[in-house]
């Protein structure tokens, strides 16, 4: 099996709540994805026979959403904002400090596997900002210190 | 996260901070009331409500609310549906945010309130992919709500059903718009649709499909409760009730505020955001969202926040993304970093939003960096144009409109970067590489 | 239904009716005023990406794309005002923006959609100043390319692969100016490598690899023919180039759309005229001295063969001899080959390779009115019923027609087949039958509710079956559509079945002139256009008295052969030692005279080889397996080789025929026929009158195939047709089967289907450099799944 049974099972269940084979795909592929790191092969040709579609097609579809990524990333992908408002509250400086701290530039991984850095459209923090997202988790109201503390928790942690 | 001001009417934003994200709380708190109410109340008298309540479109378009329900057929071979757009990645926008946060619950009696009004049985909360946190809420809200017997079958023991699904995007403004929203849904890469038919005809899997934002259908459950009227008297004529507010930028005190529409834009500016911070001055304002005509200072502080009022200059309100730009900000970066996003944002499928996007962004780079020649400026306007109006969906036109604002009001700050000169604004000495030409 | 009213608007100040529902674009278009556009794309889904065909519509707004507004009465329509002029330049610089410009060197240049919108509506100057996009290109499969750059995102390739073939191995990638057409195994396509994707692509971002770089299209000439490949007819147009043999042909393609196929060309119409310059094309007569074929002058290889043929005729009879014909030859060529046969060799041992039972099919319309669908037909019948055959591969044509008319007019489709063929996707109704059960099908649909039990599987119940027979009972127009399982006696139940509810009908036969061949009369019992060789007829008339006795089949003269009761075997075009399985050394005291492209192995037990040209080569006509005829215009030269046609009459005139019999060229003919006694003296010369009366002239050659022609059209019934639509490049549907009077059945005689593929095409297809090279690349890059499999 690509995906963890339960998680196949969940998908059997939403499915049934949609029309179409095909509609609860793009929620299919984020979660598959977070159970394995990325959309690998194996995991397009199962989510292709689960929803009747080609494996072209469900290349299509991934490749059109930027959360969505065929390679690997590291453990923790360091999201950062820069744009309008994070922007105008230093999310460009942090966006340089992360390059320097982790010493990878946009889309790279660290050689360890355990950050990855990419720089990335608004996420909806713009009161907040300048804002990071760290796989799903939000951290607000940043600066280049606030950002080593953060960065510090995530290496510490198990 | 959460702030307040003395001139906040708290309408859609009564339960933040308060635990309404737990079903017994929400109940506490007047919760599920509004759909037993609306239980008792013929369709259309829904729909009339909603219409007197002036509530417009929160999304960013101001449409009628009540209008656009009201277009949805009546009698339909298919299966009709409500579905929440909760995409928002409006650059400057973060106000669905919290409500899907702290009043997920009046999310999920809006859309059965709108599917009572307009025949649906089906609603889909779409929220986008980076907010996992809320879909876990929502998830969790929606299943609370089944167990109480609040959505299933005969809701309310009313004899009525209705369903409310949960879905999640993976990352693509695009989605946002509302055709593009559905093809996601139904599991497609997120490319418009072409339009008519409109989706309140033609919609998800080919039925009537009434689409709202987050924060519109949030403020349905009030409005049925309070009465369309007093909802409709917080704000100008046509311009019914409160919105929120999402003061970002260079401001000292940035957060989501709920204030009237027609709120002068000053006020909101000095007053409820607390001024500009480090002693600069005001240079521009981006009044909703990356979308909208950017204002200068002196626009600003003359305009009153709501729809028409922009409408009569041609211009939007946009998406409640208020954003502050001090004197030090160069407006050329500001375009480029705009124009990035569209760029990066295209679904790809018109050429004038595709080329011209990607075009701008490049000339944009290279006039940043100092490359720039005079010719350049006239060029960059006359691609915006070229854009306008003429793309498949308004993501083109959403380009395009900073952009041409930004040449037209600021030309002076393009000149400033001619002939190798550094960005003036930036710290002496960061004189960006010139980029080789063509 | 009823015809959709008209409604009127007016475009440019012209008042313009068109029928409700029809699109702004094309109701334009219909009047002739041009919207420029790029994605849209007639029959295939509407996109409204490209933005070229916005117009002014008063009262609305925006501009908006004539592509998909739908005209509405009393519409006004702007579409020459300085604000559409300039939204159309501003599309054309945005394309080009990303564009490579290496116009010079692209396949597309001087055929490019891009360069004439940018030379009509486009900016003479370039605002772009930035770095282009850059991407190598890349190779799809043995016969696609791709160059990105070049691309400019219309999808029409991706549609027409999808909604057109029903293959979807065409997908659109990433999003933005990242957007990219992408092939569905990764760095390749798996595919039926139609290339429709080619022709279909506005600028040169797809292009051909049997094309890539050969010239430029202006260098060519185009010249619109027949394929010579599968039975369904498509015109093809071949670019053909002044070279040192001749005229080279160095491209495939469907240029004009004028053809019955409109849009369509399958991998065979595309590519595979290849096999014309082959190295293993015979170039140069070949006799047989102590046993080996040498080289000889063409002088030598006819006196050779016109001599022995004379001996053995003259000795034994022309018994002794048998003629072969061919499924790829003319009808002009069929035609005369069978009249040389019976007039001047004295045989009714005529015979060709029958890969459908024409002959049972023509006795079973005999006297019915118009009983016989055409290949248009099928694009837009209401219902349609297939049995047997697997159309995709082996009628590509059909197939597309038939998809086609699902897709736009909702068109009903049944198909019973004892395998679960592509089609059947696009089926309203489909019954998977036990292998050759289709005759039991056909009685249970004449009522015979027994024969439902040798039908019924897991999947097929009885009560399905009925609700089957009831549906197609009651379906008005059906085309019935039937393979070569279905032969003799089934073929008239069918007949009787599907006439009894006003169907029409097709009989699928597999090579390029099957239909013609039997339509000709290459029968030993039937002459052209199913006359009973024993029965009354004009020819005796016409061509002096014939033997009435039905003469030997193909596989009878291979056993005559055998028994050593055949002396002679003249065969053209045809490979019956290995269609047949035939023992060679049978052969061995037989003089066998073979015309043919190359040494096949038929060819290579011959005594007299003669070189023909192919049917890219000549001109003349074909009449595919629906019955539309058609002309082959010549386009490529080859020296050293003649056409059948010409090899035939030079035969018979050194044999010492009276030629104006054969070939009514010159004037007089009946008067050169020399019969100024008997039952026609006195008589007009009828050949003269037609020809008068039909407005033509007397024919000045004797190896004018239109000499025959003019024959054809005078005596062969169902053939009289409009020469001058035929002259236009247009189909002409012939009645020869409604018209046969082919008398009772004979014995059964064996079809032999040539089964071939989409990427084969009987011993020719060996020689096709493209479909080999198909071939050899399916076999190294194996599909490892299905694709689309339910
Ligand atoms: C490019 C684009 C992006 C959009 N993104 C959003 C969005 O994230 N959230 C949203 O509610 N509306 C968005 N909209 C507006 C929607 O198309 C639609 O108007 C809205 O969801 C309707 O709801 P409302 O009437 O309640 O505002 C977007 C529109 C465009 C053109
Ligand atoms: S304007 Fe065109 S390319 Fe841009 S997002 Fe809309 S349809 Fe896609
Ligand atoms: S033809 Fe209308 S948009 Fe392309």
């Amino acid at each position: 099996m690509v995906i963890s049974q339960q998680l196949d099972k969940f998908f059997d269940e939403k499915m049934k709540e949609y029309p179409t084979k095909r509609s609860f795909l793009v929620p299919m592929l984020l979660y598959t994805q977070d159970e394995i790191g990325y959309l690998t092969n194996e995991a397009i040709a199962h989510l292709a026979k689960k929803t009747e579609l080609t494996e072209l097609e469900v290349r299509n579809v991934i490749s059109y959403y930027s959360l969505l990524r065929t390679k690997p990333l590291g453990k923790y992908h360091v999201q950062v904002c820069t744009n309008i408002s994070c922007m105008l509250r230093g999310g460009e400086e942090i966006l340089d400090h992360c390059k320097q701290r982790l010493g990878v530039g946009h889309k790279q991984t660290t050689p360890d596997g355990l950050f990855s850095l990419e720089e990335v459209e608004c996420i909806g923090a713009c009161s907040w900002a300048p804002a990071v997202q760290i796989n799903y988790d939000f951290h607000e109201n940043l600066t280049p210190d606030a950002m080593d503390i953060v960065l510090d928790r995530y290496k510490r942690l198990p | 996260m959460l702030v307040s001001h003395p001139d906040e009417i708290k309408v859609v934003s009564q339960r933040f901070g308060k635990g309404a994200a737990d079903i017994n709380r929400y109940l506490e708190l007047d919760g599920y009331k509004a759909v037993q109410k609306a239980l008792q109340m013929q369709p259309d008298d829904i729909i009339n409500e909603v219409k007197t309540s002036n509530l417009r479109g929160r999304g960013g378009a101001g449409f009628p609310t009540g209008m656009k329900w009201s277009f949805v057929p009546k009698q339909s071979d298919r299966p009709k549906y409500i579905l929440v757009n909760g995409d928002e990645s409006e650059p400057g926008t973060c106000k669905d945010r919290p409500i899907l946060e702290h009043d997920p619950h009046s999310v999920i009696e809006g859309v059965v309130i709108a599917g009572l009004a307009v025949g649906a049985k089906v609603g889909f909360v779409y929220i986008r992919g980076e907010y996992r946190y809320l879909v876990d809420i929502m998830r969790k809200a929606i299943d609370d709500a089944y167990a109480k017997g609040f959505l299933g079958k005969n809701i309310f023991g009313s004899g009525k059903d209705f369903d409310v699904r949960w879905h999640t995007g993976a990352g693509a403004y695009e989605v946002g718009e509302e055709s593009a929203l559905m093809e996601s849904l139904e599991g497609k890469r997120g490319i418009p649709r072409i339009r008519p038919p409109f989706p309140a005809v033609v919609g998800l899997w080919g039925g009537p499909t009434v689409i709202n934002n987050v924060e519109t259908l949030a403020s349905v459950p009030h409005i049925i409760l309070m009465g369309g009227q007093k909802f409709a008297d917080y704000g100008p004529p046509k311009n019914g009730g409160t919105r929120l507010f999402c003061l970002s930028g260079h401001i000292n005190k940035p957060g989501v505020y709920e204030l009237p529409l027609g709120y002068p834009l000053k006020k909101m500016i000095y007053d409820v955001g607390g001024g500009i911070p480090n002693g600069r001055k005001l240079k521009a304002v981006v009044p909703g969202g990356s979308s909208t005509f950017v204002l200068t200072a002196e626009e600003a502080e003359q305009m009153n926040m709501d729809f028409d009022s922009f409408g009569k200059r041609g211009e939007f309100l946009g998406s409640g993304g208020v954003v502050i730009l001090d004197d030090q900000t160069c407006m050329v970066k500001f375009a480029l970093r705009v124009m990035k996003f569209y760029q990066h944002e295209s679904c790809g499928w018109c050429i004038p939003c595709r080329e011209g996007t990607d075009w701008l962004k490049k000339t944009l780079t290279r006039f940043h960096a100092g490359g720039g020649l005079k010719k350049d400026i006239d060029n960059i306007k006359y691609l915006a144009q070229g854009i306008l109006g003429r793309s498949f969906c308004p993501l083109g036109d959403a380009a395009a409109i900073p952009t041409i604002s930004i040449v037209d009001k600021w030309r002076s700050e393009f000149e400033a970067h001619l002939e190798g000169r550094p960005c003036p604004f930036e710290p002496a000495g960061v004189v960006s590489q010139l980029p080789v030409l063509a | 239904m009823s015809e959709p009213k008209n409604v009127t608007i007016t475009v440019d100040g012209k008042s313009i009716a068109a029928p409700a529902g029809t699109l702004l674009i094309e109701a334009c278009k219909a009047v002739g005023i041009e919207v420029p556009s790029f994605c849209y794309y007639p029959g295939l889904s509407l996109q409204a990406a490209c933005r070229m065909c916005l117009v002014r519509i008063e009262k609305m707004p925006k501009l908006q794309t004539a592509c998909t507004v739908v005209i509405t009465d009393g519409m006004v329509v702007t579409t020459d005002s300085d604000e559409v002029r300039q939204a159309r330049k501003s599309m054309t610089e945005l394309l080009l923006g990303n564009h490579p410009l290496d116009c010079p060197v692209c396949d597309a240049g001087g055929e490019c959609e891009l360069q004439d919108m940018t030379f009509k509506y486009g900016a003479a100057e370039s605002r772009y100043m930035e770095g282009k996009l850059h991407k190598e290109e890349q190779q799809w499969s043995p016969v696609v390319y791709f160059d990105r750059p070049r691309c400019i995102l219309c999808y029409r390739c991706v549609r027409v692969c999808g909604e057109g073939m029903d293959v979807w191995a065409l997908g659109v990638q990433n999003r933005g100016s990242g957007s990219v057409i992408a092939p569905n195994e990764g760095d390749h396509l798996d595919c039926e490598e139609c290339g429709m994707c080619i022709d279909i692509c506005p600028v040169g971002a797809l292009t051909s690899g049997a094309y890539r770089y050969k010239t430029r299209p202006w260098e060519m000439n185009h010249v619109g023919t027949i394929c010579t490949h599968c039975g369904d007819g498509c015109k093809t147009t071949l670019g053909v180039r002044r070279s040192d043999a001749g005229a080279d042909i160095v491209r495939g393609d469907n240029r004009d759309k004028s053809g019955i196929n409109n849009d369509f060309l399958c991998i065979k119409g595309r590519y595979a005229f290849d096999f014309f310059d082959h190295p293993d094309r015979l170039r140069q007569p070949l006799i047989r001295r102590n046993g080996k074929l040498t080289p000889a002058t063409w002088e030598e290889a006819i006196a050779h063969t016109a001599s022995r043929l004379r001996e053995i005729r003259d000795a034994k009879g022309g018994q002794a001899i048998g003629v072969i014909g061919s499924n790829r030859t003319t009808n002009e060529e069929n035609y005369l080959l069978q009249k040389f046969a019976r007039t001047v060799l004295g045989t009714n041992n005529v015979d060709h390779h029958r890969t459908a039972d024409y002959a049972s099919f023509a006795r079973a319309l005999a006297g019915k009115n118009n009983a016989t669908a055409t290949m248009r037909d099928v694009a837009s019948a209401p219902a349609i019923l297939l049995i047997g055959n697997d159309p995709t591969e082996q009628h590509p044509l059909l197939a597309w027609n038939i998809r086609t008319n699902v897709r736009l007019n909702l068109a009903k489709l049944f198909i019973a087949n004892s395998q679960p063929i592509k089609l059947s996707r696009q089926a309203s109704t489909f019954i998977q039958i036990p292998q050759e059960r289709e005759g039991k099908l056909v009685a249970f649909l004449n009522g015979d509710d027994a024969a439902a039990g040798t039908l019924t599987s897991a999947g097929v119940s009885n009560d399905s079956l009925k609700q089957i027979r009831t549906d197609l009972r009651a379906q008005k127009d059906l085309v019935i559509i039937f393979g070569s399982e279905l032969r003799g006696a089934d073929i008239d139940a069918l007949v009787k079945f599907g006439s009894g509810i006003g169907a029409k009908f097709i009989c699928l036969g597999d090579y390029a002139n099957s239909r013609g061949a039997a339509d000709m009369g290459l029968y030993p019992d039937l002459l052209p256009g199913y006359v009973a060789a024993n029965g009354p007829h004009k020819y005796n008339e016409e061509w002096g008295k014939l033997q009435a006795s039905t003469g030997l089949s193909l596989p009878e003269m291979m056993q005559a052969a055998k028994d050593g009761q055949l002396s002679a075997l003249y065969v053209v075009g045809a490979n019956p030692v290995a269609d047949y399985s035939f023992d060679p050394a049978a052969m061995q005291n037989v003089f066998m005279v073979v015309q043919e492209l190359f040494l096949t192995e038929t060819a290579i037990l011959a005594e007299v080889v003669l070189p023909a040209a192919s049917a890219y080569e000549k001109a003349g006509t074909f009449t595919n397996t629906c019955g539309d005829l058609q002309m082959l215009k010549k386009a490529g030269d080859i020296s050293g080789v003649k056409s059948d046609f010409e090899i035939i009459v030079r035969v018979a005139e050194r044999m010492g025929a009276h030629i104006p019999a054969l070939v009514p060229f010159g004037k007089g003919v009946r008067a050169d026929m020399g019969q100024s006694r008997g039952a026609q003296s006195g008589e007009a010369d009828r050949h003269a009158v037609w020809l008068s009366a039909n407005n033509l002239e007397p024919r000045l050659s004797p190896f004018d195939p239109f000499a025959i022609l003019d024959e054809i059209q005078r005596l062969v019934p169902g053939y009289d047709v409009s020469r001058l639509n035929l002259l236009a490049g247009n189909d002409e549907h012939v009645t020869a089967c409604e018209h046969s009077s082919a008398g009772p059945a004979g014995r059964l005689v064996q079809i032999v289907p040539a089964n071939d593929t989409l990427f084969t095409s009987g011993t020719l297809g060996r020689y096709s450099q493209a479909l080999n090279s198909v071939l050899e690349n399916r076999r190294t890059h194996p599909a490892d799944k299905e694709v689309m499999a339910d």
